[in-house]
């Protein structure tokens, strides 16, 4: 049911008598894919409403409110579990062995699926609207004002561990050997400010499962595997209204590969609206 | 105004420590016992403040509040209560319900003071908390709220207990408003720190805050009978009319706040069964891990029993109220565990369906939570029994220590000063305002 090459801004308004009930379909079809309502909400409304305008129902135009504006897409489909990112996360930001920054799930399915086992990586998910952020009573915790991260400012917690309560991803432990809250940084302090782009978890991943990138770029592979048409894209806990920067689709080992040839997917583009 | 000289101890009804040596040696013993607990209890905090309190804790990174939490909850409940009950009498000048006013207020403040003993063994870093919440205050936060309510709090409280030592009914009445103005924000904020966390269904919601304030008053009620009708026991003479009056209308004030605890108790069984996320928490009270805390505990010990016995009671048979209101405080203290260590029961995850977070969490307090706890509790305790010396069973002046130009109001028990010329009703108006 996915559309090939369909050149949308090309074709002519040909009224919708000469509209079969199929086309109709697959239309709705693209349409509901976008505005994510698969996933049980709209997946760019899930994203931060600064700076939106709203196109039409039910798809909202954004404006990412940092730049770069850091963000993950995890293709859980593709991810074996081998645990490489949990250990290049430990060794590159010394997470001591009783705690973690990132693990991976597993989910079993029952019935028809064409999968028994999935394998579901999890970190901090670097929200906009960070529940931890509002909790905490010194601001130890805070959002990068430039990249969006959710930082510790190490010195200032007090250990009241009420921004572990407050995160709905347990994202977050009590570091003894740095007196705070420990969490992703998304690499910050260890990679991407000394010029790396990836980050560890990412860069350490065998099957690509992780990507990392800037989604208020367009060019970026994140945003064009958040915006494309064809795959549903969902986050973790949509519920909490957290407005999380990790986002998470089925995905295949091909799924970067053809949005960079441009051969399978198209994106969503608000500027051609 | 012709005050008559006098000094301040017996102004204050201050006994000095020669009180407590003349007390028997069975109180002496108690007070040894309590004062032992609290130094062991102190010695188990601070070894898990040296050692790390991750070696020693049973929190874990997913129940990362426990019993501390709990327990500092319990003290701090018990204390706004006791300002509420407090505030009826001197504050809003319900005359029935003054003579308890003095001993509320002390153990308002002693529970407050136990309360912080207790939760400076569970912030892993509790000196940061003096600089960076003045320095790097989060108004968003509710954590920084409760911080900054209860210093304040705190702070009125001692004034008005200052005040009320003091004999200067008009301050401490403002004092004392302020106090109740305070602590109630300051408490319902604490169900607001629950209330808040929205990834926790079990908390979540305007529920919390509102039950804190309703749930503080009975705690308030049921431990000012308790703390009364003990006192009376060490000091009989302290159960005068004006008392038994006062007794009987704070078992009538604590009847009452049961049944509202009872009907929120209902209420959030009944919502929380048809709700996603606090079913499975429910369905731990109603017949799973927690079936015998809430049961037992919560709802007969903390509702049933101290109902029926304190309607029985009539506000009349002291030693049924006293050993009721005693067990009553033991299931209000499950209470407040079955708010904390459940809240946290569901893995943030459950919902995904993976299977690290298939099933509930749970959670066992270690020995160290377990002596810590103990180490404010005995404080408590032991400020109880030092301060009915020390105070005189927090009553004023014996008749004969009434100094020239007072007398003792027959409404709250204090001492009043007549001006010139002026009648004991006259006095007795002017004190307590046209109530």
């Amino acid at each position: 049911m996915r559309i090939h090459g369909i050149k949308f801004d090309d074709t002519k308004n040909e009224g919708t008598g000469s509209v079969t009930k199929m086309e109709r379909r697959k239309f709705l079809k693209m349409g509901f894919a976008i505005a994510g309502v698969f996933a049980g909400g709209k997946i760019l409304g899930l994203t931060s409403i600064v700076g939106s305008a709203r196109a039409s129902d039910g798809i909202e135009v954004e404006a990412y409110p940092y730049s770069p504006h850091y963000s993950m897409v995890v293709r859980q489909a593709i991810c074996i579990d081998c645990e490489r990112c949990v250990d290049a996360c430990k060794k590159t930001n010394h997470v001591p062995d009783y705690g973690y920054r990132t693990r991976i799930l597993t989910k079993k399915y029952e019935g028809k699926w064409d999968k028994a086992v999935e394998f579901i990586p999890v970190l901090c998910n670097h929200c906009n609207n960070p529940p931890c952020v509002r909790g905490c009573p010194t601001k130890a915790t805070y959002k990068d004002p430039i990249t969006g991260i959710v930082r510790m400012n190490s010195k200032k917690c007090i250990g009241c561990k009420t921004c572990i309560l407050a995160c709905p991803y347990d994202a977050r432990y009590f570091c003894e050997e740095k007196r705070a809250i420990d969490k992703c940084d998304f690499c910050w302090d260890e990679r991407l400010s000394k010029g790396e782009k990836l980050t560890a978890c990412a860069a350490a991943c065998p099957t690509g499962a992780r990507t990392f990138g800037n989604i208020a770029d367009p060019d970026d592979i994140v945003y064009k595997l958040v915006h494309q048409a064809e795959e549903v894209v969902w986050v973790l806990r949509p519920e909490d209204n957290t407005k999380p920067n990790v986002f998470y689709m089925k995905g295949t080992i091909g799924s970067v590969e053809r949005i960079l040839k441009g051969t399978k997917y198209r994106y969503f583009d608000p500027t051609k609206i | 105004m012709s005050e008559v000289e006098i000094s301040i101890s017996e102004k204050w009804g201050y006994n000095g420590l020669a009180a407590i040596k003349e007390a028997s040696t069975a109180y002496k013993m108690a007070m040894g016992f309590f004062a032992l607990l609290f130094l062991v209890g102190l010695a188990f905090g601070l070894h898990g403040f040296f050692v790390g309190y991750r070696h020693v804790y049973g929190v874990t990174r997913e129940i990362a509040w426990g019993l501390l939490i709990s327990t500092y909850i319990f003290c701090v409940v018990t204390s706004t209560g006791l300002c509420i009950v407090s505030s009826f009498g001197h504050v809003f000048g319900n005359v029935a319900f003054m003579p308890i006013a003095k001993r509320a207020v002390f153990m308002s403040i002693v529970f407050l003071v136990g309360g912080f003993c207790i939760i400076f063994f569970d912030l892993e870093n509790p000196f940061r908390l003096f600089i960076w919440n003045v320095v790097s205050p989060n108004l968003r936060s509710n954590m920084w709220w409760m911080g900054t309510l209860y210093g304040a709090y705190m702070v009125f409280m001692m004034l008005e207990y200052y005040c009320l030592l003091n004999q200067n009914h008009s301050v401490s009445r403002i004092m004392g408003f302020l106090g109740l103005a305070v602590g109630i924000a300051a408490h319902s904020n604490l169900g607001g720190i629950f209330g808040m966390l929205h990834g926790r269904p079990f908390w979540y919601g305007p529920y919390l805050p509102i039950y804190f304030i309703f749930s503080a008053a009975m705690s308030g009620g049921c431990a000012i009978l308790f703390f009364t009708t003990l006192g009376a026991r060490f000091n009989p003479e302290v159960m005068n009319e004006t008392m038994q009056r006062a007794v009987k209308a704070i078992t009538l004030l604590t009847i009452y706040f049961i049944v509202v605890i009872m009907f929120f108790t209902l209420w959030k069984i009944i919502t929380g069964l048809v709700s996603e996320g606090k079913a499975p928490v429910i369905e731990s009270f109603l017949y799973g891990k927690y079936a015998v805390n809430f049961w037992f505990f919560e709802v007969f010990l903390g509702m049933i029993l101290p109902l029926a016995l304190l309607i029985i009671s009539k506000g009349r048979k002291y030693n049924l109220i006293m050993w009721v209101t005693g067990i009553q405080m033991i299931g209000i203290f499950f209470m407040r565990y079955d708010i904390v260590i459940p809240g946290q029961m569901v893995p943030v995850y459950h919902s995904l369906g993976v299977v690290e977070a298939s099933h509930l969490l749970s959670y066992t307090p270690s020995w160290h939570e377990i002596m810590i706890s103990i180490y404010g509790v005995s404080f408590v305790a032991l400020l109880y029994l030092a301060g009915e010396r020390l105070f005189n069973s927090h009553q004023l002046q014996k008749h004969e220590i009434v100094p020239e130009g007072a007398y003792v109001c027959p409404g709250c028990g204090a001492i009043h000063y007549m001006k010139e010329g002026e009648t004991i009703e006259e006095a007795m108006k002017r004190h307590h305002g046209g109530w």
